[in-house]
């Protein structure tokens, strides 16, 4: 590049510095053997081992993993259903409020959509007597809906991208329809499928406002219980939490960035040898 | 439009009538059929019943009351405006801090791209809440950071004017601070698509005509990215306006924003009706841009 582009470096450099000083403070800060969370008073790791043994710290763990897992799987399962038709099913009728509820979630406010779901769980209650009672199933329930979304987005994008000309040669070829489907569709935007999954995961997990409706007593998912003990001011433990989250989530995300450039690379490895045996 | 040979041979089979109708009766289920319960509870009538809404009773059928209420109150007037003004300015912040950076990430080497694009990307895969939560501890009045920025004001500032800490918590600085921090990225991203795909010969060719930088970065790149700037707009301003976590942990409790507004009416206040009706006009504030956004796309297609 010509130009010399100094100011554009300040302001990445100060955007990113913008980013992680927070994070970096907050994992020098877990280590700080003071109860005062924002005065250094030596080094300790005391924090993590009474988070350990904070049984509501665990329980509330496997809550949301357990939410986040059975939720996402529906949520890939729904979306990646919403997505293919989307893209691949032209014309049929209600066509267009479908569309429109894919794109809906994602633009209404959280609070809105958890007073709606709630509302709907206590009149549901009141009509037919079910959810008795609110928890487990209601959060996965409204968990499922708004990712859902999210996971439509991402197989429409892929779908429209990918080659149509190879399902129909199955379809010439004689496959019944669900074969096309599984040998064909799926395995192409298996990534898609994939990162999909991930994002409705993480969506689950994080989520504080939608869960903050639809829980009941004795519910309460991770975000739930940081939310109620940060309400009360910056506390150590939280600190330490906060740390292992990171560190999980940095492992995980350096991880599958690892192995999909493997993949990647593998893959146009296989396509120059392909064509290299043309020749 | 016809419909296409995938959809026809599913037709066939009857396997489109499954792969339509689970995702549609989901979503019909449960989006649909409660957000218009809540838009028919916004013309209900509070009762101390439970649940607590009835239709009928003096006006029949419809009561507008909450609707005017909205319109005419003081507490949800200022609320709106709170919102949308705190929504507002962190769009703007987003934009003056990611646009610069979104442009430096076009010019970088490829490796370096990847590490930075991951770098933009991880802090919205982790906590939320931890990341707001991480600005607290930065924004106490204890803290290194704000010892740090009390420390230079009070070097550059007269001996009155001098501060024992600088005040940011609980106010509507920290919440439009805190904004800009988690949804940063959002703006980044489409900024960076948008700007990725720009043909650099354009900029070569304005140099060559004599351009200077700032005239080819305004005539040139800039008019070229008002459709990434318009998406990284929406993203950040829309969820900005309805946010509640936000406000609720570093924001002034004295001036509420809209969504913390509609969850005291339907749980403190138990007044289900207002809550929905405030709901319905935040709804409506957002329709605005929404609409802004889908046309500048329609007409971008347009131009394809």
């Amino acid at each position: 590049m010509k130009r010399s582009p100094t100011f554009l470096i300040t302001v990445m450099c100060f955007g990113f510095a913008f980013f992680y000083i927070p994070i970096l403070s907050m994992i020098v800060y877990s280590f700080n053997a003071s109860r005062l969370a924002t005065v250094w008073g030596g080094f300790s790791t005391k924090w993590y081992v009474s988070l350990v043994s904070n049984d509501a710290v665990v329980n509330a763990l496997f809550l949301s993993l357990k939410i986040a897992l059975v939720s996402a799987t529906f949520a890939t399962i729904l979306g990646t259903m919403a997505g293919i038709t989307l893209a691949r099913f032209t014309k049929f009728r209600g066509r267009t409020l479908f569309s429109g509820l894919v794109v809906a979630p994602l633009i209404m406010p959280e609070v809105i959509t958890g007073i709606s779901m709630l509302v709907f769980f206590i009149l549901m209650a009141d009509w037919v007597g079910w959810p008795g009672q609110r928890g487990f199933t209601t959060i996965t329930l409204a968990h499922i809906t708004f990712s859902m979304v999210f996971v439509t987005t991402i197989i429409q994008a892929r779908m429209i991208q990918s080659d149509r000309a190879i399902e129909e040669a199955a379809m010439d070829l004689g496959s019944r329809p669900w074969q096309v489907m599984f040998d064909i569709t799926l395995p192409v935007i298996s990534p898609a499928i994939l990162s999909g999954w991930l994002l409705a995961f993480t969506i689950s997990l994080d989520d504080v406002v939608i869960s903050s409706f639809v829980t009941g007593p004795g519910s309460t998912t991770l975000p739930l219980l940081i939310w109620s003990k940060v309400k009360l001011g910056v506390t150590p433990d939280i600190n330490a939490l906060a740390t292992l989250m990171v560190l999980t989530v940095g492992i995980g995300v350096f991880a599958a960035g690892m192995i999909m450039s493997r993949t990647e690379r593998r893959r146009q490895l296989d396509a120059q040898m392909a064509f290299r045996s043309d020749d | 439009m016809s419909q296409s040979r995938f959809q026809r041979w599913f037709d066939l089979k009857g396997w489109s009538a499954l792969l339509i109708g689970a995702p549609y009766i989901w979503l019909l289920v449960w989006f649909l059929l409660p957000f218009l319960i809540v838009v028919a509870m916004s013309v209900a009538t509070n009762t101390p019943t439970a649940p607590p809404f009835s239709f009928g009773g003096e006006h029949p059928w419809v009561n507008w009351e909450p609707f005017s209420r909205v319109l005419t109150d003081g507490l949800y007037l200022r609320a709106f405006l709170t919102s949308v003004v705190n929504a507002f300015v962190a769009m703007i912040f987003c934009l003056l801090l990611g646009y610069p950076m979104a442009l430096g990430l076009t010019r970088v080497s490829t490796n370096w791209r990847n590490i930075l694009l991951m770098l933009v990307i991880l802090p919205f895969w982790t906590s939320f809440l931890l990341r707001v939560y991480a600005w607290m501890g930065l924004m106490g009045k204890n803290s290194w950071f704000n010892g740090l920025l009390t420390d230079s004001w009070n070097f550059l500032v007269p001996m009155s004017w001098a501060m024992k800490s600088v005040p940011m918590m609980h106010t509507n600085f920290a919440v439009v601070l805190v904004m800009v921090y988690t949804y940063l990225p959002f703006m980044i991203l489409p900024l960076y698509a948008s700007l990725e795909r720009l043909d650099p010969t354009l900029d070569e060719a304005a140099m060559d005509l004599g351009s200077r930088p700032y005239q080819v970065f305004w005539d040139v790149t800039l008019p070229q990215s008002i459709p990434g700037i318009v998406a990284g707009g929406m993203l950040v301003f829309i969820p900005a306006a309805g946010e509640l976590v936000i406000p609720s942990l570093v924001g002034n409790a004295a001036q509420p924003m809209i969504g913390k507004i509609i969850q005291d009416e339907f749980g403190q206040a138990r007044d289900w009706p207002m809550a929905s009706a405030v709901a319905v006009a935040l709804l409506i504030l957002m329709v605005i841009p929404t609409m802004i956004y889908s046309h500048y796309q329609a007409k971008a297609e347009r131009l394809k």
